[in-house]
This record gives structure tokens, C-alpha cells and sequence, in this order.
């Protein structure tokens, strides 16, 4: 109890010490609880009838969170999940008793064999804690002694568009709010001139036409729109409609407002509408973001070290490097959730060059990230998860063509992987999340989980408890269902925290 | 006696005490907060007195939401053997260990019910501690008074067919206009609530002009009705708004959001579908004022009616409108089963106001909705020959079927098909019989069939007669319009309450069962669907204008100090409800009141202009005809915005920005918010920008005055005319933007103008 009670003082002193130090400087102190002065106005959440829920329910480790989704699903063969015995069978029929009947994608399921295939780099271990990963990843492999390896991860879709809408909103049919919104409605804001939850797109270099995504990912479902995902893009207009029209200064849109809140203010009182309040709030946060989305998502000032380290591809706005670094700036300036998904890991067919030009897309500005976040001493309370939406199968998918010449085909690397959800693997870093720590166990054909399982629902329970979050208390009453992000499932994974 | 005191002092003491602690809480910065505040707790507040107590309106909402979940009609989730929702014999019950009744009503407090709601013992007391589920104050009150006055247990009020209840008298008989006035002001002399006056001409025709149509009124709308004295004048504005043909394209954007339309397929590659005649339909249906029972019973079984009408069948397209996969790899079995599913639930939210769904994988944990039910109900939509995974490029999978241009000529002529086509392909239903058997799926998975069902309905709504009905689609739709159905009326009334009060009578339109809101009035909500159903014979139009003609509708929305202290929410509208226009209203607004609009009744999807890049930034490498969002040119780019095409994985930004749902399922509530991003869409969206630009200039361009100007813009946009001070407000803004821009008048007059499309009054329906 009395931990808890001192997290919220520091909390609150620091927050108030940072918000003074930053934008107001001489404001006398009687504005304790609000220290920017504006009343309702600065309250994101003003005239909400529903409020933030005011979790979190323990101390929490986290504060923020960046999620690096890798949509698409990598293949945990040729990354992580080093399975020598898979090279030695080369081409050799997955045995039944391994498959045990289990379901398969239309892709494969009229496939006459399912050949093995191995790794196609090599795999090293790396750091103190002997980690393996694969050629493909040797910025990870090196920074290996901050990550969390869960390699049982599993779920129950076996296609894309259910998957991904499974990891982030915890049901497969579309419609609920995803993880970013639930913490925008559980935890509130921590600041108050950026949107809390906020979405960055890129583009993979392996497969370009690969799989789409969703604006529903990052949807509010029955939650309210304030807590949607807000997406910053490299177009012109980072957030939708966030620039002023040509020719209209930031002080002429700054006169339009006070005149704007003036008369919705005498509106307020002749019909004495609550909701008045609200708007003008909202008014003053788009104002506000105004300045400072575009104030974060310049780089200009990043220094030539800093712009080194996450790689080539640094300054091409709308690459994953570029999202790396802005992720870590939207992050110093305490937006709670961000989001990154990068498109084109559906490796179906000529996997090895597709995947080798994937990773090399994301190894270095991930390792970069986590660093980054790190050294600036931010790493502490933020979490940092790097997956997809499910794994990839142990057998070759052939073209039908090929099937016949399996090893053959697989030789030229003229194969794929096709969905496989029973076993996968993801890291995470930061914010309480064990370092140096390898969890789950795959057979040695990497087919099926041998020890330790983890549930999406798990994960996600795992996460939401880094946050002092207890996943089954953060409900939202709807349709007179009471509503978590993990349904009714899910187990926080103890053994992954330290 | 001494109960009644004790009570009082919580009610004075520790009430306020609680409403302090919330409102400090609920100030302080969101990370300071260390209490939880859900939105249950609050209702500890409004409960008052210790009146008899009703068991449907305050007994049931506590044991339905507190312990049906483990006491209630799921049988496999039952703890105990014991069944709460069902009391008939619970009395009779024995707790095993203390051999005490459950409800002991010789002696109330040793009930072994209120023993344990009031025990300290984590062992024992309910609802147990890892339910997170708490019991208040307020509802260990109402339970236990509940006992004290002998435990009476009643049918659920909204599966008791709705009766005819006489008009009530009232003290307020000068302010009625119809009999709903008599049902509200009833409420207002129980409550202590003082009616309002009727609003100003200028609000009121802008209201009903928006409620109606969904298009503000224009300049000269305004002046005719200002000048007309007559006592009928605004009957006649009424009347001319339902006929207006602008009325069907209102009606059918809230149809819009129920059917769940798109123009794409909706999963994964999202590729484009073909269903905008069924739209035309829709826009057609409701202008024609074709009867409720009808213009359903057509969307449900129109293809089954006998010797069906192309019209009928095109109507039939709404089970259609769910979502479909192309997605490569899908086990289409799985797929077929959503979209079985989807149609069950739908029409069921549609008429029944039930959420069905939890009946998908279990008994319904709240309303006595079984398993089996579900996939009975499931079995009506499970006859057709459709396909689970569509081949890329299939914009209406079979069935479907195809208008040629002949047919617009004749029968179908409301469909509006382009000069450049000669026929048009949708999909519609089509029922084959014995083309598979339904099974009960466990947990709702499609490769878990267990026990074959037949097709029925939810028992405890009305039992399906199969001597009066045939068991498919179309004596599904019979049933429903069966006179004896408690359901059907009720949710539709209540759902045209909602379009002009913003809440319906019951505030979850979408829940009529256990979990639901009680209606506010539920007097007037059993007249209105009783005289919906036997005297307007589903007239739709004539059940909107008793609604409109209404002293209630009529009423300013000015709150009265006296009504917020004894109603704050307003649930008893004793005045009216101020509220926030629609999407589509709020883009409409701008095109209608700048002149833009275009007019154009139906046709194909269009695309007006929305930021660059949408589309393709998320599309992976598919999308087909969808990759590219390339908006339209010309008078495609002012249409109403229901025409506005609606990919639904990247839907409409200018509509989702102003809480649009995804039309990925079927809503009947949106969501009423006000985010940063409206303001940044209203501020820079360059369809507003657009409007400013064209409506100032027309104006400028005229030989008014300056503050004529303004007051033309002003009227123009939000119907009303402004007084003193807004006038002297905005000259001054004039004033200053030309000192501090270094600008001309005209320049100013822009800038102007976007500042009053930018009011809260604009957005607002006052």
C-alpha cells in the first residue's frame, strides 16, 4: 500500500516539475493540481461521461509501451528458434505423429507431401545468457542480454486477418478496442498536448505485396473515439487535417479560437449544455497538437551519432528505421501506447532471400531502439515488444508444380513457410520484463510447444500487468456484457518478470 | 420504521459525502487517481427512497447483473444447482450447509441471500471475491426490501406483449399537444418537473428540418416559416419534409448503419462489392412509406414471399450485407458459419433487441436464451448456397442476381444504373431447401457440430407455431409480425424515439433483456408500439409525425435550473435534448449551406476528396479496384454523404472522425464524442474549407452591408440569427484579421465563415 502511495507522489512531482519546466514558467503554485492553468480546458477527458477508469490497481513497471508488430508472421525457424534437427531432415516428410491431425491453411492442405526444412542461415549464440539467434539478426543477437525470448508463444487463428485483430484486441471477430485503446481508457493520458495512443506504418522490403492492414487494429470498438489510435504519417499531413490551410499563420488560427471559444462559451450559458466545455477543450488540444506532432516527428535535430545507429534507412521517413526513432521520440514526450506494424512477413514462397531483406529491414533499428531507450534511461518503465500475428510452419510450402521435387525446390530456395500457430517466437524488453531470460520450448522439429506455453491472452495479460493493470478488472460494461481485452482468459506469465 | 431513519441518514450524509469524493476524484489528473470508478457506482446515488420496490425495474437489473453469471440460465455455468432468474420455487431452497432458505419470507433476514451479501466472510459472501463483482449500498437495500415485501417475482417486462394503456391525465393540460405529452407529463408531475416552452421558430425548423430530412433548412425556408402565423404552419413544414424525397435518404443513412453496408467485401484484401441497388431500394422503401411489416418482412424473405417481385428480391440483399473473405488459405466452412451467424445476430438486434450472440457459444449468462435457441434461430439463414471464400474479383457471389436496364425502365425504376452500364449484379438470398442440416455448434466453432436443431424461435419471446408458420425465412418474418410478438413493436418505436430524441426510451435500443436499461416510461413505450402495430398499421411516416408533432419534440432545450436539480440527465425530457448532429449531418451542413450540394437522389458509391494515401499505405499488395482511393471529379464530390463509398477496413475518414461506426457489424447506438480530431477536421478539412470559401464569396459578392453579410452567413449556417453581441463579435473579427493578415475584406469574410462553421452551434441539433 504505502509503495503505491509513494509511486503516485514521485509521479506526480516529477510530472509537475516537467510540465512547469517546460512550458510555463512563473505560474504560482495554488494551480498545484493543475498545473497548466487552463482548467477543463487542458483536461483531455473533460465532459467524457465515461472516465479514464484511474488503474492502475498495483505499482506498476511500465509507463509506456512501444509495440513492434511484425505483421505478417516472421518465421521463428530462420530467426530465433534454432532447430539443427530440422536441417538434418532436410526434405523429409513431416511425421503424422507430429501433426497430430491438426488443421492447415487452404495454401497447404492439398499439399501430397510436407518436406522439413531447416534454418536458412546459420545460427549463433550471443551475450552471457548464450541466446541463439539466427545470421539474420546479428544487431539483435548482440544486444541479446537485454531480451526476453518467448519461444512458445501460441494462438488459434491460422489466417492473417483474424490473427492480427486477435493480438491486438483479444477476439478474432472485428469490433473490440485494441490493447492501445484499453490502456488510453484504463490509465488516462500522460500528457496533454499529444494523443495517447499513436500508429506508425511501414512498408517491408522482402515482400512489398504482402498483407494489408486495418484501421480497425487500432480502432476504439465500443470505447470512446478519444481513446482510438491515432495514426502519424510521413505524408505532408502527419495527423489527418493537422495543418492550417495556406495562408493561415499559427496566430491567426490562435485569434479564430478565442474568438471560437468566446461565442460557443455564451452558447454554453443560454442553453447551459455541459457538452460546450468539452468541445472547447477539444478545440485547444488540436491547437496544441498543432505544434506538437510536428515538433516530434522533425528529426532534424537528432544528432548524426544518433541517426547512425538506427541505419541506413534513418531519415527515409515511412521506413521502419525512421519509425524506430520516431517511436522513441513520441515516448520522451510520454505518449502512453505506441503502436508500429511493419508489413511483409508472409514468406509463402522464396523465403530465404524474402526474409533475409525483411530482417535487415528491422535488426538494426530495433536493436537501435531498445539502446536508445536504454541509454537515455527510459528503458526502465518502457516495454518494448517485438512479434507477429502467428509463426510459420516447419515444412516447405511448394508451388503444386514442385511438390514432386520437394528437396529439389527447397535446394534452389524455392520454397515458403506457410501460418502456423501452434508455436512461435517474440522478445520483449524493458519495464520490468526479465532480461538475458529465454522462456518455452519447442520440440525439436518446431512444431508443437513442449514446455511452458503462452496464450495471446496470456501475453496480453503479461503486458496489462506491467502496467498495474489486473486484466480482469479492467472492464468495460457494453451491451450489458462486461468486457476485457482478455475476454475470460488469460494468465499473467510470472516467470517472464523480474 | 427504524429502517426508514437509518436510511435517511445515509441518504443525507454519506450521499454527498460520496458525490464529493467523486467529483474530487474525478478532477485530479487521471495518474494521481487511486479509485476505481466504474460506472456502476454512480448508480448508488439515484436510488432515493423506500418505496415498494418493483422487481422488473429494481430487483432484476441487480440479480441479472450481479449473479446471473453463475445463478442464472446458463446450466453449465450454474454454482450450486441455485437459479436466481427463475424465482417461482426459489423460496423453497435450501443452502446445503446452513439449512437455510435462500429467501425465507417468514423471517427476512434469515435468508440465507441476505446473509451472504452482508457477510464479512471472503469464504462465504456473494458475489464472491474473484467475480470482481460488487454489490453497492443501495442494491443490498432494494434486495432486502424486496424480501421484506414478500419477494414477488414477475415475467420479464419486455416479453409481456405490450397493452393499451388509457391517457393518462395531467396538471400540465395547456402545454399538450398529443397524447405522448400526456405519457411524459405524467412523469413531470410525479418528478416535480416543470415542462418547457416551446423554442423558437428558428431552432424548431432546423430541428425537424434535421430530423427528417438530415438537411438544414435554407434562408427561404427559414423566412416562410418565420412569416407564416398560421396555427398549421409548422404541421405544413412537417408534412412537406415527409414527402420530401430528401426523407428516404435520411431514413436509409441510420438503415446504413443497422445492415452493416459497404462497398467492399470487408476482410483482409477488402476488395470491392456491388450493393448500392439495394440502397436505391432502401431510399426507395422509406419514400414510398412502405409499411414497417412489409419493408422488413422484404429485407428478411423478400425472395420467398410467393410469386416474389424483383422488388422483393432485391430487398432480400440485406442478409447479404455482411462481410465476406477472399482471403487465400481460409477454411471457407469457418467463414460460412460467420456470415450464418452474422445474419442471426443482426436480425435479431433488428427485431428483437436481444444480444443473441452470447447464445453463439453458451446459454445466455443473463436472458433465457439457450444454446440451442441460438442455432435454431441460426438455422432460418442456413439454407443458402453460398460460397465461405470468394476468388478475388467477385463483386456479388452468388446468389445474386442482375438488373438490366429494361428493369429500371419498368418495375425496378428506382434504381438509379449509370448510362455507362447495362446491367448491374448484386447479391440477394436464395433459399435451397434441404441443402444441409443445422447443428448445434459447440462453443459456436464451425467443426464442433453436437446435436442436430430445427429452425424455431427464442421460447421465451413467443413460441414459434409451426401450424401457423412455415419453418423458414418467410414464416420467420410472419413471426415476428405475429400480433401476439411482445418484441417487435416495442424495439421499432423505440429506435425512431432515439432518431429524434438522441436516446430512445430504452436507452439500449440494442438490449431489451435482463442486462438492457429499463424503459424511462414505460407506459408511453407500450402505447406507442401498441399504437405503432394496430392503429398506424406500421405507418412509418404517420408515426413520425405524432412524434414531431409532439409538445415534448417541441420543447427548447434550454435547461431549466429547477429540472437539472431533480433530473440531471434529463431522462424525463422536460426539455429538449440538445444534441450533436450526425457524420453525415455535420458534412452535409457545410455542403447544403454553402450551395455545393448536390441533390442527386441514389446510384453508385462516390468519392469525395479525403487526404492522399489512405488506401495504399495499408493495403500490402491486393486491393484490386480498392488499392488506390482516386477521388471523383465534378458533382460526385458534393453528394450526401450516405453515398459516400465506404471501403470498410479504411472507412471514410470525414465520417469516422465524427463516430461513424465501421459498418463491420451491425450498430444501432453511435458513439457521441468530441475528440481533437473533429476539431481538426472542421478546421481543415478542405471540403469545409471549401464551403467557407464558396458560401462568403456568394454573400460577399451581394450589395449588403457588412453586418447583413454577416448575418446571412451566419443564418445560412446554423439557421439562426445572431444577436447583438455575436454580431459586434464577429465585426470585430472582421477588424482584426485585416489588421493582423494584412488582408482584404473578402479575405476576412473566409476566414470569418470558417469560424462559424467551426461553432459548437453548427454541429449541434439545439
Amino acid at each position: 500500500m504505502e509503495e503505491i502511495h509513494k509511486h503516485f507522489l514521485n509521479n506526480n512531482r516529477r510530472n509537475f516539475l516537467k510540465k512547469t519546466g517546460l512550458s510555463i514558467g512563473g505560474l504560482a503554485l495554488g494551480s498545484l493540481l493543475d498545473p497548466l492553468g487552463f482548467g477543463k480546458k487542458t483536461d483531455p477527458y473533460a465532459g467524457l461521461t465515461e472516465k479514464p477508469l484511474n488503474i492502475p490497481h498495483f505499482a506498476p513497471k511500465a509507463k509506456r509501451i512501444i509495440y513492434l508488430f511484425q505483421s505478417g508472421g516472421p518465421s521463428q525457424h530462420d530467426l530465433f528458434d534454432y532447430k539443427p534437427k530440422l536441417n538434418e531432415m532436410l526434405g523429409i516428410d513431416l511425421p503424422d505423429s507430429v501433426r497430430m491431425g491438426q488443421r492447415l491453411t487452404g495454401m497447404t492442405s492439398g499439399q501430397t507431401n510436407f518436406p522439413l526444412v531447416g534454418s536458412s542461415t546459420n545460427f549463433k549464440q550471443y551475450g552471457e545468457a548464450r541466446a541463439w539467434v539466427s545470421d539474420l539478426m546479428p544487431y539483435i543477437g548482440e544486444i541479446s542480454d537485454e531480451l526476453c525470448f518467448v519461444k512458445s508463444m501460441h494462438t488459434e487463428a491460422i489466417n492473417h486477418d483474424p490473427a492480427i485483430t486477435f493480438f491486438q484486441t483479444g477476439s478474432q471477430q472485428p469490433g473490440r478496442p485494441s490493447m492501445g485503446s484499453w490502456m488510453s481508457y484504463g490509465l488516462g493520458s500522460l500528457n496533454s498536448n499529444l494523443p495517447s495512443f499513436v500508429v506508425l506504418l511501414s512498408n517491408g522490403t522482402g515482400r512489398p505485396k504482402g498483407q494489408p492492414l486495418y484501421s480497425r487494429l487500432w480502432g476504439n470498438g465500443f470505447l470512446s473515439s478519444l481513446h482510438q489510435g491515432v495514426q502519424f504519417r510521413s505524408a505532408k499531413d502527419p495527423v489527418l487535417y493537422l495543418k492550417n490551410p495556406e495562408g493561415v499563420s499559427p496566430k491567426s488560427r490562435r485569434k479564430m479560437l478565442d474568438y471560437l471559444a468566446e461565442l460557443n462559451e455564451q452558447q454554453e450559458s443560454t442553453f447551459g449544455d455541459p457538452e460546450v466545455s468539452s468541445r472547447i477543450a477539444q478545440y485547444e488540444m488540436a491547437y496544441r497538437m498543432q505544434t506538437s506532432v510536428p515538433e516530434t516527428m522533425d528529426i532534424s535535430n537528432e544528432p548524426d551519432h544518433i541517426l547512425q545507429m538506427y541505419g541506413p534507412n534513418a531519415q527515409k521517413p515511412g521506413t521502419y528505421a525512421a519509425n524506430c526513432i520516431q517511436a522513441r521520440r513520441l515516448i520522451e514526450k510520454d505518449v502512453r501506447f505506441v503502436q508500429l506494424y511493419h508489413m511483409g512477413w508472409d514468406q509463402h514462397e522464396n523465403l530465404p532471400n524474402q526474409i533475409k531483406a525483411q530482417a535487415s529491414d528491422v535488426d538494426q533499428p530495433t536493436a537501435a531502439l531498445i539502446m536508445d531507450l536504454k541509454q537515455r534511461g527510459l528503458l526502465e518503465d518502457t516495454l518494448v515488444v517485438w512479434g507477429g500475428e502467428f509463426g510459420r510452419t516447419s515444412y516447405g510450402q511448394l508451388q503444386t508444380s514442385l511438390s514432386k521435387e520437394s528437396s529439389g525446390a527447397i535446394k534452389n530456395g524455392r520454397y515458403g513457410r506457410d501460418h502456423h500457430p501452434r508455436c512461435f517466437t517474440i522478445f520483449m524488453a524493458g519495464a520490468g520484463i526479465k532480461p538475458g531470460f529465454t522462456y518455452g520450448e519447442t520440440d525439436d522439429l518446431g512444431y508443437n510447444i513442449v514446455k511452458d506455453p503462452v496464450h495471446v491472452h496470456d501475453l496480453q495479460a503479461t503486458i496489462l500487468n506491467q502496467f498495474g493493470i489486473d486484466h480482469t478488472k479492467m472492464i468495460y460494461k457494453h451491451q450489458g456484457r462486461r468486457f476485457r481485452l482478455t475476454d475470460v482468459h488469460g494468465e499473467v506469465i510470472n516467470k517472464l518478470l523480474v | 420504521m427504524s429502517y426508514f431513519n437509518k436510511y435517511k441518514i445515509i441518504l443525507y450524509f454519506f450521499v454527498p459525502f460520496i458525490v464529493v469524493v467523486l467529483y474530487k476524484n474525478i478532477k485530479i489528473e487521471p495518474e494521481m487517481k487511486s479509485i476505481t470508478v466504474s460506472n456502476s457506482d454512480l448508480s448508488d446515488i439515484k436510488y432515493q427512497s423506500t418505496k415498494i420496490v418493483d422487481y422488473n425495474f429494481d430487483v432484476k437489473p441487480i440479480l441479472s447483473d450481479k449473479c446471473y453469471s453463475c445463478h442464472g440460465p446458463d446450466d453449465k455455468a450454474r454454482q450450486a444447482n441455485l437459479r436466481l432468474d427463475f424465482i417461482e420455487g426459489v423460496s423453497d431452497f435450501l443452502d446445503k450447509n446452513s439449512n437455510n432458505h435462500i429467501i425465507d419470507l417468514d423471517s427476512p433476514e434469515n435468508s440465507e441471500l441476505m446473509k451472504r451479501i452482508n457477510s464479512d466472510d471472503s469464504g462465504y459472501f456473494m458475489p464472491p471475491p474473484e467475480s470482481n463483482l460488487k454489490l453497492t449500498r443501495n442494491e443490498k437495500e432494494i434486495l432486502k426490501n424486496w424480501i421484506e415485501q414478500g419477494a414477488n417475482w414477475d415475467k420479464h417486462w419486455a416479453y409481456v406483449k405490450p397493452k393499451y394503456h388509457e391517457i393518462p391525465q395531467t396538471t400540465h393540460s395547456e402545454w399538450v399537444a398529443n397524447e405522448i405529452d400526456n405519457f411524459i407529463s405524467e412523469k413531470f408531475d410525479e418528478k416535480g418537473l416543470i415542462p418547457s416552452p416551446v423554442t423558437t421558430k428558428e431552432v424548431l425548423i432546423r430541428r425537424v428540418f434535421f430530423d427528417i430530412i438530415g438537411l438544414p433548412p435554407s434562408i427561404k425556408q427559414i423566412d416562410n416559416f418565420l412569416g407564416n402565423n398560421d396555427k398549421d404552419a409548422y404541421e405544413k413544414v412537417v408534412d412537406k419534409l415527409l414527402e420530401s424525397k430528401s426523407f428516404g435518404e435520411r431514413m436509409a443513412s441510420i438503415w446504413m448503419d443497422l445492415s452493416r453496408y459497404g462497398d467492399s467485401h470487408g476482410y483482409q484484401d477488402d476488395t470491392e462489392r456491388v450493393m448500392w441497388p439495394w440502397r436505391d431500394w432502401v431510399i426507395h422503401a422509406y419514400n414510398k412509406n412502405l409499411p414497417y411489416d412489409e419493408f422488413m418482412t422484404w429485407q428478411i424473405a423478400g425472395d420467398m414471399i410467393p410469386d416474389a417481385t424483383k422488388e422483393q428480391i432485391l430487398a432480400s440483399g440485406f442478409n447479404r450485407n455482411h462481410k465476406i473473405t477472399q482471403e487465400g488459405g481460409v477454411i471457407p466452412e469457418e467463414y460460412r458459419v460467420e456470415y450464418v451467424a452474422d445474419r442471426t445476430i443482426t436480425t435479431s438486434k433488428i427485431m428483437m433487441g436481444l444480444t443473441i450472440e452470447c447464445a453463439r457459444c453458451h446459454t445466455h449468462k443473463y436472458d433465457p436464451i439457450s444454446h440451442n435457441e441460438f442455432f435454431s434461430l441460426y438455422s432460418f439463414f442456413n439454407n443458402v448456397d453460398e460460397k465461405g471464400q470468394i476468388p478475388y474479383g467477385v463483386t456479388a457471389p452468388i446468389p445474386n442476381m442482375t438488373i438490366r436496364k429494361l428493369d429500371t425502365e419498368n418495375e425496378l425504376s428506382f434504381v438509379n444504373l449509370p448510362d455507362s452500364l447495362d446491367n448491374i449484379t448484386l447479391m440477394v438470398m436464395k433459399e435451397s431447401e434441404n441443402l444441409r442440416k443445422t447443428y448445434v455448434l459447440n462453443r459456436g466453432r464451425y467443426d464442433s457440430p453436437t446435436t442436430e436443431v430445427k429452425p424455431k424461435t427464442p421460447k421465451v419471446v413467443l413460441p414459434f407455431d409451426e401450424t401457423k408458420y412455415s419453418d423458414n425465412r418467410y414464416g420467420l418474418s410472419q413471426w415476428f409480425f405475429d400480433s401476439e410478438n411482445p418484441l417487435t413493436s416495442r424495439v421499432a418505436v423505440n429506435r425512431i424515439w432515439q432518431q429524434f430524441f438522441g436516446i430512445g426510451i430504452v436507452s439500449t435500443p440494442d438490449d431489451f433483456g435482463s442486462q438492457g436499461s429499463k424503459p424511462f416510461n414505460p407506459k408511453l413505450l407500450d402505447w406507442l408500439a401498441y399504437t405503432f402495430q394496430n392503429h398506424d398499421k406500421w405507418d412509418t411516416k404517420k408515426f413520425i409525425k405524432r412524434i414531431v408533432m409532439s409538445s415534448t419534440y417541441r420543447q427548447s432545450s434550454k435547461i431549466n435550473p429547477v429540472n437539472r436539480k431533480i433530473d440531471a440527465d434529463n431522462t424525463y425530457l422536460a426539455n429538449y435534448p440538445r444534441q450533436k448532429l450526425t457524420a453525415e449531418m455535420i458534412r452535409d451542413n457545410a455542403l447544403a449551406s454553402s450551395g455545393m450540394l448536390v441533390n442527386k437522389i441514389g446510384g453508385p458509391s462516390v468519392k469525395p476528396l479525403q487526404p492522399e494515401g489512405l488506401w495504399n499505405e495499408v493495403i500490402g499488395g491486393g486491393g484490386g479496384s480498392l488499392a488506390f482511393y482516386v477521388p471523383d471529379t465534378g458533382e460526385n464530390l458534393f453528394r450526401r454523404s450516405l453515398y459516400t463509398f465506404w471501403k470498410r477496413t479504411v472507412p471514410p475518414p470525414s465520417m469516422m472522425i465524427f463516430d461513424a461506426p465501421t459498418r463491420d457489424d451491425c450498430v444501432v447506438v453511435r458513439q457521441k464524442t468530441s475528440t481533437p480530431l473533429q476539431s481538426l477536421a472542421l478546421m481543415n478539412d478542405p471540403q469545409y474549407l471549401m464551403a467557407a470559401e464558396h458560401l462568403s464569396n456568394k454573400i460577399f459578392e451581394t450589395e449588403l452591408n457588412q453586418t447583413e453579410k454577416i448575418v446571412l452567413i451566419y443564418r445560412s449556417i446554423t439557421s439562426r440569427t445572431p444577436n447583438e453581441f455575436e454580431i459586434n463579435k464577429l465585426k470585430n473579427y472582421i477588424k482584426e484579421f485585416k489588421e493582423t493578415n494584412n488582408v482584404d475584406e473578402k479575405e476576412a469574410f473566409i476566414s470569418l465563415t470558417q469560424l462559424v462553421y467551426n461553432l459548437d452551434e453548427t454541429t449541434q441539433k439545439s
